[in-house]
């Protein structure tokens, strides 16, 4: 019985102007599993987050969210429909206050439960709370980490895109972003597709993965498999298991 | 002292315009990083549309002033804010992503057709609004002068007191104004956000259109008279206003606006009134040079 894919990527071809960024990439990912993508710097993966939600657009290719076809879309009827990612660099709203990003993650959702879900993130992290007032631009990484993450929950999103979210923070708060990843695939059902670099950490915490050598799936299998590739153990891990 | 105050009250009627104006230089500059030079006109075409809304009230009979201005402003704003949209849609949007300046140079040629289209409309002679609203109250007598403030005045400061009090409340509190915000700060954010991106871009012409389309009708009923030029300087002046208060500022847009309006009133006043113009665009110069970013304007100081 196969799982029934939530996200399935085919074909996908991305370009920045003249220069092809992705060539013809395919994956899945099941409903309510952690899948994660792994590959060194400049391999695409950031592309392949954004061209999912339709920024840039893909030139060839398809991708189909819950059976829908949406490469086609534009970006904000993508995220309509249950896609939530927290982007490289975060991202947060500089001249914001930490309340009013995270009313921004809540731009689609329903008013009436805009309540609960903000207590919710505030007890995932007492940290965005106490700051509720402060300008997102003058958190600390790990508390942007944080907001960003809570941001994208506010939408009540069904799959979750996490960019490099251990990306220049130290090990502790590192710890605190992966404790909260497995909790929201565990307790609130999301499926989450996490990039990272750290692939030590994100494969030990996946179902499933995905190795991206120049824009192209390398490698796949699951998380164990690929911890045990001497492929992957070579390119990635040698000497990265913080 | 008389004459001080006198010419204080009028500067702060003229600024008013000014900053009506300069709101929307203001907005559309901090949302897509683009000087609108098509707005002026924008407040032009308002001051046409008050002109001919004045006419259809005064011959369906409606004789009360409040009403007919009433009137007159929602049908002016309405109408010049479909103009904004339309402008925006037609000559800005399809340029976007295309190269820094052709939505400038797109700005400039939307400029010459709207200068164009009134002047072949309308006639190129001025045309006289009639007189909507009379008279005053003398404040207080010295020197031998009456300082006096006009109804006309109070009303034109009322009005903007009002729009701006209310335009900045969306700005702060609504989830527009939110939107509007995060379009400017990270406008690819605020798409992955669920942000309608287009349609925030939209409806930021159309405020701005709407408070030119006010600044227009009180221009209109200020001066008495208009021409399907007076987008050009009136247009300028409020886009210094906007620079002098810190472009992409809304505070900075009123204040800016202020300011010129007493600079351009007490140099006519004081000094001389051919060089008045001269005395506002030296100002502009000067702060371009000493603090570009402007009164109000923002420092980066975010880490992000
Ligand atoms: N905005 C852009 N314009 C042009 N090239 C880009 C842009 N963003 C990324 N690239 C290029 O696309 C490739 C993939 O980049 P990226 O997706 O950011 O990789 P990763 O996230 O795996 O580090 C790189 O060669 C990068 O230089
Ligand atoms: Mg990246």
């Amino acid at each position: 019985m196969p799982d029934q894919n939530i996200l399935e990527v085919r074909e996908i071809a991305t370009f920045y102007g003249a220069i092809q960024a992705l060539h013809g990439v395919d994956l899945d990912v099941a409903k309510g599993e952690i899948a994660t993508l792994i590959g060194a710097n400049g391999a695409g993966k950031s592309t392949l987050l954004m061209t999912i939600c339709g920024s840039p657009r893909a030139q060839s290719g398809s991708i189909r969210f819950d059976g829908e076809e949406i490469v086609k879309l534009p970006t904000h009827e993508i995220v309509r429909r249950g896609v939530a990612q927290v982007p490289e660099g975060r991202r947060i709203f500089p001249r914001m206050s930490v309340f009013e990003n995270l009313q921004m993650g809540a731009t689609i959702s329903d008013p009436a439960h805009f309540k609960q879900d903000i207590e919710r993130v505030f007890a995932m992290f007492p940290r965005l709370a106490e700051r509720r007032e402060q300008r997102g631009g003058t958190l600390s990484g790990g508390e942007q980490q944080m907001l960003a993450i809570g941001r994208a929950l506010m939408s009540r999103p069904r799959l979750l895109l996490l960019d490099e979210p251990s990306l220049g923070l130290a090990p502790l708060v590192v710890q605190q972003i992966f404790e909260a990843i497995g909790r929201i695939a565990r307790e609130e059902g999301v499926t989450i597709f996490l990039v990272e670099q750290n692939a030590y950490h994100a494969l030990r915490l996946a179902n499933r993965g995905y190795v991206l050598v120049n824009g192209r799936v390398r490698l796949s299998g699951t998380g164990a498999e690929l911890l045990a590739n001497a492929e992957v153990r070579a390119a990635y891990l040698e000497g990265g298991q913080t | 002292m008389a004459y001080f105050s006198q010419q204080l009250i009028n500067a702060i009627t003229l600024g008013a315009i000014y900053g009506l104006i300069a709101i929307g230089y203001t907005m559309v500059y901090g949302i897509i990083g683009m000087i609108n030079f098509a707005h002026g006109e924008v407040f032009m075409i308002g001051a046409f549309i008050s002109l001919i809304g004045f006419m259809i009230c005064s011959l369906l009979g409606i004789g009360s002033a409040p009403l007919a201005i009433l009137l007159v402003l929602l049908l002016a704003m309405a109408f010049t804010a479909v103009y904004g949209w339309a402008i925006e849609r037609l000559a800005y949007r399809p340029l976007r992503g295309s190269f820094r300046l052709a939505p400038l140079i797109s700005a400039i040629g939307v400029s010459i057709v709207l200068q164009n289209y009134v002047q072949l409309a309308q006639g190129a002679r001025p045309k006289p609004g009639g007189q909507i609203v009379s008279g005053g109250y003398n404040l207080f007598s010295a020197d031998g002068f009456d300082v006096r403030v006009t109804w006309l005045q109070i009303i034109i400061v009322a009005v903007t007191l009002v729009l701006m009090t209310g335009f900045t409340w969306v700005i702060a509190r609504t989830p527009l104004g939110r939107q509007q915000r995060a379009c400017e700060q990270d406008m690819k954010m605020a798409a992955l956000l669920g942000v309608n991106v287009n349609k925030t871009i939209s409806l930021t012409f159309v405020m701005g259109a709407a408070l030119a389309a006010v600044a227009g009708m009180l221009f209109l009923m200020y001066y008495g008279v208009i021409d399907f030029f007076i987008g050009f300087l009136a247009g300028i002046k409020a886009f210094t206003a906007a620079v002098l208060g810190g472009i992409g500022s809304l505070p900075g847009a009123m204040l800016g606006g202020l300011l010129i309006g007493l600079i351009e009133v007490f140099w006519a006043g004081y000094f001389s009134s051919e060089y008045k113009d001269v005395a506002v665009f030296a100002i502009l110069v000067l702060v371009l040079i000493f603090r570009p970013t402007g009164l109000l304007g923002k420092p980066e100081i975010e880490k992000v």
